[in-house]
């Protein structure tokens, strides 16, 4: 398979992912049990005591299905969803923040959410690899045991737990960081870049923290696995240095299926930077879900699940376009 | 292990030596996993499935004793802030989110173990199709369609809702390494045996290869009920689950909204997280362990 066939049908997947995510999301809500708008009416019928007249709630009921979207069959809304949401990117208005479209709401979370995730996908993949590729390297000796452990034992430990475990450690016991952070909005000046970072250390902590007891467990393996291969007991042979061997050869060739690992596993990267998000009031799209949830802003959480969608599609796209860069036999076939 | 045996008749230093350095700490060590891990995980799922036989109050209610009581034999780590016991609510919590697990675990792994062996074995554009769908829903984040479905069914939805949402969006990732066992396995010698003996294609997915995918599935199944253990306790930590029923997420939703911290009442939140800790790695440890041993069993190490 060539590098443009490589190409090509990833492509493919990429967008036949993206049609097949968007028509999911767009159905599953429709078939379960609840209505939106019986609960929104009912909570606004509670709310005036019971005085609204049927008339009026009709009115509502219909004004609320236009905004929605709802109107008419399953098939047309699904088209005009699909209409609005590829072609002009409009999920139509909040309605915790009317008339502030939800794109804009949406696209001014963003950065903030895609800053920490690549960052700490970045930072924590490449220490978890690192770790886990020495654990491999010099498998036969005690401390490498030591590091796996600490691997095994960070795994399995939900994500949830890893971060409440380091609000509890680093806002309570030892308080080195601020228990509810302040993100400044508005023009960008050197003393409030250092405040959002100082403020975004802890979220990012729980995230790298995260990826790294997978990496070093699948790194560990993949390197006691590849160090007994032949050409590394020749290049020993040749005379070459540990460092050397452990990174020209044995990490380069390691490393190809954890780069497939990532790619594979940047929808839960992303679940975990949206967790992080709502439990450290980090001001990205995964505070906006909650906010959107508990007001019942269904537009919002549309448009938000669709940015998810896209933006998770989008980066295991990216992963593997790079991947022949990375893997030569690829590109010389 | 027969190698072992024969080298150290012919050769006992170098057979020690060799064992030594690989195999005996590689046992050892497997056998050690499977057993703490297997101890942990008993200990727990039979202490909470046992104890509340003897609890004749509703760990959930609320007011049921004085706020904030510290811990006494009475009541082993205190009372919360909602006068609840937090010995009995964590029991609960342990009790319904290992049966939320299991329940999870074996729909996903009935599904996936369907359409993985189906896929593989059938082939063509079947599997294309398929492996298309599983694509997708390994793409996309769980967590945003959990919290559009949560604020949809919110105050309708059960606990079983929770875990059938689970299931739909489980299934994927371990139909991928089922279907990806069932390529090897389809151009097995065994298999074109059964299939020039008559044997139908239901027959050869039965009888042929299920038995060998039955080793990873126990594996799987274990990791599943991790799983899900993890995104229902999630869910309910963000306030998005069921939070009235006691499950390790819900009793740190509690804990965090209302400050357990500020109010000096640690050991209703570092009790969850010491719980779930340890179930974690309980289960984890069992699942490594039997992989490991499984592995071993097959000559694969």
């Amino acid at each position: 398979m060539g590098v443009v066939q490589y190409i090509a049908k990833r492509v493919g997947l990429y967008f036949a992912v993206l049609f097949i995510g968007l028509t999911i999301t767009f159905f599953l809500p429709r078939f379960m049990p609840a209505n939106p708008i019986d609960g929104y009416i009912g909570e606004l019928q509670s709310r005036a005591s019971g005085s609204l007249t049927s008339e009026a709630i009709a009115e509502l009921r219909d004004n609320l299905e236009q905004l929605y979207g709802l109107k008419g069959d399953l098939f047309t809304q699904y088209v005009s969803f699909l209409n609005r949401v590829v072609l002009h990117f409009d999920f139509g208005p909040s309605f915790a923040f009317y008339p502030e479209p939800v794109s804009n709401i949406i696209l001014n979370a963003l950065p903030w959410t895609l800053t920490l995730l690549l960052t700490t996908t970045v930072l924590g993949w490449a220490l978890g690899n690192m770790v886990g590729l020495v654990a491999g390297y010099f498998h036969t000796r005690k401390l490498a045991t030591l590091l796996e452990i600490v691997g095994i034992m960070i795994y399995p430990i939900p994500y949830y737990i890893l971060a409440v475990s380091l609000i509890i450690l680093f806002a309570y016991i030892i308080p080195i960081f601020p228990l509810s952070p302040t993100f400044p909005v508005g023009d960008i000046s050197l003393s409030k870049i250092w405040l959002i970072v100082y403020n975004s250390l802890l979220p990012a902590m729980a995230l790298i923290l995260a990826g790294f007891g997978w990496n070093i467990l699948s790194m560990k393996a993949l390197a006691v696995a590849t160090t007994e291969e032949a050409y590394v007991t020749y290049a020993r042979l040749k005379g070459t240095s540990h460092w050397t061997r452990m990174v020209r050869y044995v990490f380069r060739n390691a490393m190809l299926p954890q780069v497939t690992a990532l790619a594979l596993s940047i929808g839960t990267v992303f679940n975990g930077a949206l967790l992080t998000e709502i439990l450290f009031s980090f001001p990205g799209v995964g505070l906006i879900m909650r906010t959107a949830a508990s007001g019942g802003d269904y537009n919002v959480l549309y448009g938000a699940i669709t940015v998810s969608i896209v933006a998770v599609a989008t980066a295991g796209l990216v992963i593997d376009l790079i991947y022949p860069l990375l893997d030569p036999r690829i590109r010389h076939k | 292990m027969t190698s072992t045996i024969d080298a150290s008749t012919s050769d006992p230093v170098a057979a020690s030596v060799s064992a030594r350095s690989y195999g005996e700490n590689f046992y050892w060590l497997l056998n050690v996993r499977l057993i703490i891990g297997l101890t942990i995980v008993m200990v727990l799922a039979v202490g909470s499935f046992i104890l509340p036989l003897f609890n004749t109050v509703d760990p959930a209610a609320q007011a049921t004793y004085w706020k904030n009581l510290p811990v006494s034999w009475e009541h082993l780590l205190g009372t919360n802030a909602l006068g609840q016991d937090i010995f009995w609510f964590l029991v609960y919590a342990i009790r319904n989110s290992l049966m939320l697990g299991f329940v999870v675990a074996l729909g996903v792994t009935i599904i996936s173990t369907i359409i993985g062996l189906s896929a593989g074995y059938i082939g063509g554009a079947f599997e294309r199709v398929v492996m298309l769908f599983v694509d997708t829903f390994i793409t996309i984040p769980l967590l945003p369609v959990l919290i559009i479905l949560g604020a949809v069914i919110r105050g309708n939805s059960n606990f079983l809702t929770v875990g059938f949402i689970i299931i739909i969006f489980g299934w994927a990732w371990g139909a991928r390494t089922v279907r990806s066992m069932a390529l090897t396995l389809r151009e097995r010698e065994f298999i074109n045996m059964a299939r020039f003996s008559g044997a139908n294609t239901m027959d050869i997915l039965m009888r042929e290869i299920f038995p060998y995918v039955s080793a990873y599935l126990l594996v799987g199944f274990i990791n599943t009920v991790l799983f899900a253990i993890n995104t229902e306790a999630t869910l309910a930590v963000i306030g998005l689950s069921k939070v009235e029923i006691p499950t390790l997420g819900s009793i740190i939703f509690w804990a965090l909204s209302y400050n357990a911290l500020f109010t000096g009442n640690y050991v209703w939140i570092v009790a969850p997280i010491v719980a779930t800790v340890t179930l974690f790695v309980g289960l984890f440890l069992t699942s490594t362990g039997f992989n490991a041993a499984f592995a071993s069993k097959r000559g694969v190490s």
